[in-house]
């Protein structure tokens, strides 16, 4: 069976149009981002978070009255099915005097449920995460995110050109930025889970753009005459097979993670699917794209860009004939 | 025809076996019940809290409270020494956490005060002298960041005795972050977060008692010198082990009841040396516990003296003579052994107190629905991968899902050889494992499909097919091992989590994809005269 049969289609003709819808989406995460700052959760922000399952069928709005007395600005939305009965409480994180006990928000949201007489409940799960942690992960995550696509950059500058590696790097920026975007539109946090989501996301949109940089590098020894944005479309075309069918099977995977994954999965997996997606595209529309742009500005100030590839494939043929000889 | 290829096969099926018997059989032989052996049960994978439920608290000690203890006793003694000199000071007082001012010392007696404040406080602070007799003693550096690190170090040490005792299984109490002064404790399974907050909160708690006789070997043979019961004023105390010189096991004391001393009258208690320059423990009491101990010793020299710490006998010294505010503890000991001692009498009256920076717990209700949805859908997103791969692939489809299986066995197995345990985003490291995985196949068959259009033989088109992704795979799992590998040195327990399933899944991809994957194609492909391949 074959999807694609030997296409041809001119990708990079799309190249404008596709980093103009780009950057629109960016730009509006961006300004949601700047405006109502960035959907922390309390993994990062600190705060409280309680969730509780009732036994009888309890309103979001009952419980938010309940707690109508607990200062600070409280989130009550249902968790899991609506016929678990289950309620999440967050509180923010209270300003607290040093050696203040941690715990009084989830008591006094534990205190106020009992008192409003809801009938039995249990405490599913309590996270409290204090400011001096919050900050912590944050600096750690952003370290670590950071270094490692640093670390990336230079290995592809070495196996390849140091344009591909900017098309790669500005390619996992882009996704990074883009699903940030759609978390932010659709309500979900960043937590923890979902950043460990953003990097296997990260991971991802490296290994596609790789794959197709590869196909270049090979396709260049063979097409010394054409263009690099000619060479770059056709291995996006020989390999357009390939990164539809991985795509679509991790794009499974993930899917039936976010049907059935339950709620503690749930921002994780909606992560990666917005991942997936953007990353194949990227792969495709922003770091080919970038490198060929780097190419040409690189060649107008020095001419040496396509002669250094050329360079390399003579004296491969030189070895050869050495060897043949 | 392949060369190698009967040895390929072995390893393979080897690599399959070794992995399954660490990472997979212990899982399954919990879950029916079947036999197995207690290594591999010891190394079965373990869940993190998300997916097991259990208690998450990280601790900070507040490691001013331990500087500034120090600096108080510090200022004590000398003050102490300087009343027994009969040297006047108008003030010995501690203006911060690491510094103290002696005031107002009589201009002929200069030189003796240095002397003797050398003598008491030389070790540990550096002393300035001032106008009108003024003397500023300023923590030493090392000294300051020793009693930091000791202090947590002890209180690590506290914390774990008092959860050991919680009985909880499998406990993690160790220290956290770069700042060095945090302690994550998890307990799995652990419900009542309050409880075992009050538990690892509270001092521990230490007790001078006088010994009346012992030791015993048994519990029966301290009853039968008594006439089978315990006097009503005196308790039976077990001891910890090897408190019977000679005999290993657990000793038996008749103390009495009241206690001589408690570990809150204790001040401090350090490291020194005795007469003979052999290791020893040095302690101090407060006035209070002074004057009572120096009563109790007085009346009790050539008996027994148990250190009891949460209802133990830790060590049993014989008293040699009344200890009033300074005490020293003498015999044959290592160094090692003074330092624990030490440490263990410390943990009477915590030198810093504990603050709570970060708590979660997850319930065993939604930690056992995680994992149910957990396996639900990985089970359910594989059987999807999997059909695809048959309808589009066919027979090579096969090849795809036994490789990416075994990938995740070995994974498994890794997983539970380096004791790493199984979290929400280590399952989102097992995706990407699945999803590069299942792309590696993709490439090498898609480049098959393409080599075999270009009309060549079979066994020319999977050998091409090989050798040409071969690089394409070095490159993207090299790059994704590299971001591993920084993602784990910078990285907190989470996205560490998520880095190590990766990398170790990274490497076993590369195996499964490349070796094994290829194997299968040469097996099926030198047993006939094979000229199609369903792919």
């Amino acid at each position: 069976m074959k999807f694609f049969h030997a296409t041809n289609i001119d990708f990079l003709r799309w190249r404008w149009h596709a980093m103009a819808l780009s950057a629109v989406v960016i730009l509006t995460g961006l300004v949601a981002v700047f405006t109502q700052g960035l959907p922390l959760g309390i993994d990062f922000s600190g705060g409280t978070i309680v969730v509780l399952k009732f036994e009888k069928p309890v309103t979001e709005q009952a419980v938010r009255d309940a707690l109508g007395g607990l200062p600070g600005e409280k989130v009550v939305q249902q968790y899991g099915q609506s016929g678990d009965h289950e309620i999440l409480v967050r509180l923010p994180e209270l300003v607290t005097e040093q050696g203040a006990s941690l715990e009084q928000g989830a008591r006094a949201v534990l205190q106020a449920i009992e008192q409003a007489s809801f009938g039995k409940f249990e405490v599913l799960s309590t996270e409290i995460v204090g400011p001096v942690i919050g900050k912590d992960l944050q600096r750690k995550g952003i370290y670590a995110t950071l270094a490692s696509i640093g670390g990336i950059l230079v290995y592809i500058a070495l196996r390849f050109r140091l344009s591909f590696a900017v098309g790669a790097v500005v390619a996992t920026f882009h996704d990074i930025l883009v699903t940030v975007t759609f978390l932010t539109f659709f309500g979900y946090e960043l937590s923890l889970n979902v950043v460990a989501a953003l990097l296997a996301i990260t991971g991802y949109s490296v290994n596609d753009t790789i794959v197709i940089f590869d196909r270049v590098r090979e396709n260049l020894r063979s097409m010394r005459r054409d263009t690099l944005a000619d060479v770059v479309n056709k291995s996006v075309n020989q390999t357009l097979g390939r990164t539809i069918i991985t795509a679509g099977t991790t794009f499974l995977a993930v899917l039936a993670l976010f049907l059935f994954g339950g709620e503690v999965l749930h921002g994780f997996s909606f992560t990666m699917l917005v991942g997936i997606i953007t990353g194949t595209y990227s792969t495709v529309f922003i770091a080919a794209a970038i490198a060929i742009i780097m190419s040409q500005v690189r060649g107008h100030g020095r001419a040496r860009v396509e002669p250094a590839v050329a360079a390399e494939t003579k004296s491969k043929k030189a070895n050869r004939k050495v060897r043949a000889s | 025809m392949y060369k190698n290829l009967r040895w390929k096969i072995l390893v393979t099926i080897g690599v399959m076996v070794v992995f399954y018997a660490v990472g997979v059989y212990p899982i399954q032989a919990q879950r029916y019940g079947l036999p197995i052996g207690d290594l591999l049960s010891a190394k079965r994978l373990k869940l993190g809290l998300d997916l097991q439920g259990g208690v998450h608290l990280v601790l900070r000690v507040q490691t001013d409270d331990a500087l500034r203890l120090e600096t108080e006793t510090s200022s004590e003694r000398l003050r102490e020494e300087l009343r027994n000199q009969n040297i006047t000071a108008s003030a010995v007082n501690p203006t911060s956490s690491t510094e103290f001012v002696v005031e107002g010392v009589a201009q002929d007696r200069d030189a003796e005060f240095r002397r003797i404040a050398d003598d008491q406080v030389g070790t540990l602070f550096d002393r300035a002298s001032g106008a009108g007799g003024r003397y500023t003693f300023k923590m030493k550096p090392n000294v300051d960041v020793r009693t930091r690190q000791d202090s947590v170090t002890q209180a690590l040490q506290t914390i774990e005795r008092r959860v050991n005792a919680l009985g909880v299984s499998e406990p993690i109490v160790a220290p956290h972050g770069t700042a060095g002064d945090q302690i994550l404790v998890q307990l799995p399974g652990v419900t009542e977060v309050n409880r075992a907050k009050e538990i690892i909160r509270s001092t521990a708690l230490l007790e001078l008692k006088i010994v009346e006789d012992g030791p015993f070997p048994t519990r029966e043979a301290l009853l039968q010198n008594h006439g089978g019961a315990v006097p009503s004023d005196m308790e039976a105390v077990s001891g910890i082990d090897d408190t019977v010189e000679g005999a290993p096991g657990t000793a038996y004391y008749l103390v009495r009841k009241i206690a001589a001393v408690t570990g809150r009258d204790l001040r401090t208690s350090r490291p020194t040396l005795d007469e003979n320059n052999r290791p020893a423990i040095a302690f101090m009491f407060n006035r209070a516990g002074a004057r009572t101990f120096g009563t109790v010793t007085g009346a009790n020299v050539g008996r027994r003296l148990a250190i009891i710490l949460d209802g133990r006998v830790q060590l049993a010294p014989v008293i040699e003579s009344r200890i009033t505010d300074n005490g020293r503890i003498t015999g044959s000991f290592t160094q090692q052994e003074v330092n624990d001692i030490v440490l263990l009498l410390k943990s009477g009256a915590l030198p810093a107190s504990l603050t709570y920076l970060e708590e979660r717990s997850v319930g065993p209700t939604l930690g056992a629905d995680s994992i149910r949805a957990g396996v639900r859908a990985s089970v359910a997103g594989l059987a999807l991968v999997a059909l695809f791969m048959l309808v589009y692939y066919k027979a090579a489809g096969i090849n795809a899902i036994l490789s990416v299986v075994l990938n995740l066995v070995i994974l498994l197995g890794f997983m539970a050889y380096i004791g790493a345990v199984m979290t929400l985003p280590g399952i989102a490291g097992f995706i990407l494992t699945i999803g590069m995985g299942v792309d590696s196949n993709v490439l090498i068959f898609e480049r098959i499909k393409e080599e075999l259009a270009a009309s060549k033989g079979v066994r020319q088109a999977v050998a091409a097919g090989f050798d040409r992704v071969l690089w394409t795979i070095v490159d993207t799992h090299v790059a994704s091992l590299i971001a591993a590998g920084f993602l784990f040195q910078f990285g907190t327990g989470p996205i560490r989590g998520f880095a190590t399933t990766l990398f170790f899944g990274l490497l076993s991809n590369v195996f499964t994809a490349v070796f094994v994957s290829r194997t299968v194609f040469e097996t099926i492909l030198s047993r006939r005269t094979v000229t199609n391949l369903s792919i």
